[in-house]
């Protein structure tokens, strides 16, 4: 799965959590929490949805590394590699 | 006409789930109704069977009107009423300022709407009056929601999917019940400051075991730690109503629920103190989800018992919260933050989270409070006991 491909994935699911936010003007290396105001329900629900969408079930531990959209790219190219 | 928050006057009628003649069972849903802040799906409270449907979709009216007639099963058809009771005249006010008259609502317009198209809508953030229906008698289906949603998203974005209206008056009904709170409730406030590393070294082990869905978060330790100190101190899990201290012996924690477009919703998670960390986080995730697609029912805008505000997220440390009346509590969380902490003669670094307490003191004082706050913390302190 390329970068792109990722990418929109997690776009598809950001979608659901913030539907009013524009998406294509997050900086990918701005934190997402506090770019699109989610909460910890929210980012929770980030991490079921990636697990649901691309079956990468993402460790806590993980989370605090996974704090921008860069990172969180990146980490899943490396899993889905 | 329920009354779904401490200052509702009147409400709008939406849409009936039922008819007369359909049977229902306590806690159905029998139809919407609209306030200031929300959308909320009215239960009955009783067995029986729909007589009569008194308010027409559209139409505002009183807190306290009557809506509808449920008679007992073989019990008699009432005889037949034309339109909805309203409340007997109110006995004059005490001597509060009345709250400022709401803006007038904007004519209710009745659509005919499929109860399925209306969730679709609200999820998607489709303006239903903009639809047009293409069901029996001009009604909106789901199949006209789908279409108005694709061709959103096809048109250049706009925001906000909400009506400017429904954020002021939600600013409103938000405004007088926290005026309302600051005029009668004489509020003091404790704080502490609470070590959570065991509880959350508990909660990393268990979400190690469980599958991502199934992972609990840590606000649900601090709510059933609540509800602990809860049944510790009772005084603070009840109403300030009629001069004198009402504690409830259930416990519903109300839980402030900020929405996307603005604003918050406080909503009960109902019987939290019988619930086990699993059930509090599958109840918790079932309320935030509705809160925010607008489906909340009205025992649980009605019925908490004392509320929980946790601003950990947004980087907060300390919350002072204002009381919600008639409850007499408020319970306030800020950030997790890692702190110097000093314990048997050892400095090192923890985890810590400030926990506040907003007390009624007509119906405590701050040596109770004081007490709340202590028990929290040992409940905290032991997260395999919760």
């Amino acid at each position: 799965m390329s970068d792109p491909e990722i990418k929109n994935a997690v776009f598809k699911i950001l979608r659901r959590i913030a539907p009013e936010a524009n998406l294509d003007q997050i900086n990918s290396e701005e934190n997402l929490r506090e770019a699109l105001d989610i909460d910890s329900f929210d980012y929770l629900n980030l991490m079921i949805g990636l697990h649901e969408e691309l079956k990468v079930e993402i460790p806590e531990s993980d989370y605090r590394s996974l704090g921008t959209l860069g990172e969180l790219v990146r980490y899943l190219a490396g899993r889905l590699r | 006409m329920p009354s779904l928050g401490a200052d509702m006057e009147e409400g709008t009628l939406i849409e009936w789930s039922v008819k007369p003649g359909d049977r229902i069972q306590r806690g159905d849903i029998i139809g919407v109704v609209r306030s200031e802040k929300a959308d909320i799906e009215v239960e009955v409270y009783h067995d029986g069977v729909v007589d009569q449907l008194l308010a027409q979709p559209g139409e505002t009216l009183p807190v306290g009107a009557v809506l509808a007639v449920i008679r007992e099963e073989g019990q008699a058809p009432a005889a037949l009423v034309h339109e909805a009771i309203q409340p007997a005249p109110p006995a004059p006010a005490p001597s509060a300022p009345a709250p400022s008259a709401p803006a007038p609502m904007p004519p209710a317009t009745r659509l005919r709407v499929s109860p399925l198209a209306r969730r679709v809508a609200q999820e998607l953030g489709v303006d239903l009056g903009q639809v047009q229906g293409t069901g029996p008698h001009g009604e909106i289906t789901k199949e006209d929601v789908d279409r108005a949603a694709e061709a959103l998203k096809k048109a250049p974005v706009e925001k906000p999917a909400v009506a400017p209206g429904f954020r002021a008056d939600m600013r409103r009904a938000i405004a007088a019940a926290m005026a309302r709170s600051n005029r009668e409730i004489p509020h003091y406030y404790l704080e502490t400051r609470i070590d959570l590393e065991r509880a959350l070294k508990f909660l990393e082990a268990e979400n190690r075991k469980r599958s991502v869905s199934d992972r609990l978060l840590s606000v649900i330790l601090l709510i059933k730690a609540v509800t602990r100190a809860l049944q510790d101190v009772p005084e603070l899990n009840g109403y300030w109503i009629d001069d004198q201290l009402q504690p409830k012996e259930a416990v519903h924690i109300g839980f402030a629920i900020s929405l996307r477009q603005g604003g918050l919703v406080v909503p009960a998670i109902l019987d939290a103190g019988r619930k086990n960390l699993d059930e509090l986080m599958q109840s918790l995730r079932d309320l935030i989800t509705r809160a925010r697609a607008g489906r909340l029912r009205s025992s649980e805008i009605t019925d908490a018992t004392v509320t929980i505000t946790n601003l950990g997220d947004l980087g907060v440390e300390t919350v002072h919260g204002v009381i919600y009346p008639p409850q007499v509590a408020l319970i306030g969380f800020g950030r997790i933050i890692q702190s110097p902490w000093a314990e048997n003669g050892m400095l090192g670094i923890r985890p810590v989270v400030t926990a506040t307490l907003a007390g009624d003191h007509r119906a405590t004082d701050g040596h109770r409070g004081a007490q709340f706050l202590t028990a929290l913390n040992q409940h905290l302190q032991e997260p395999e006991k919760l």
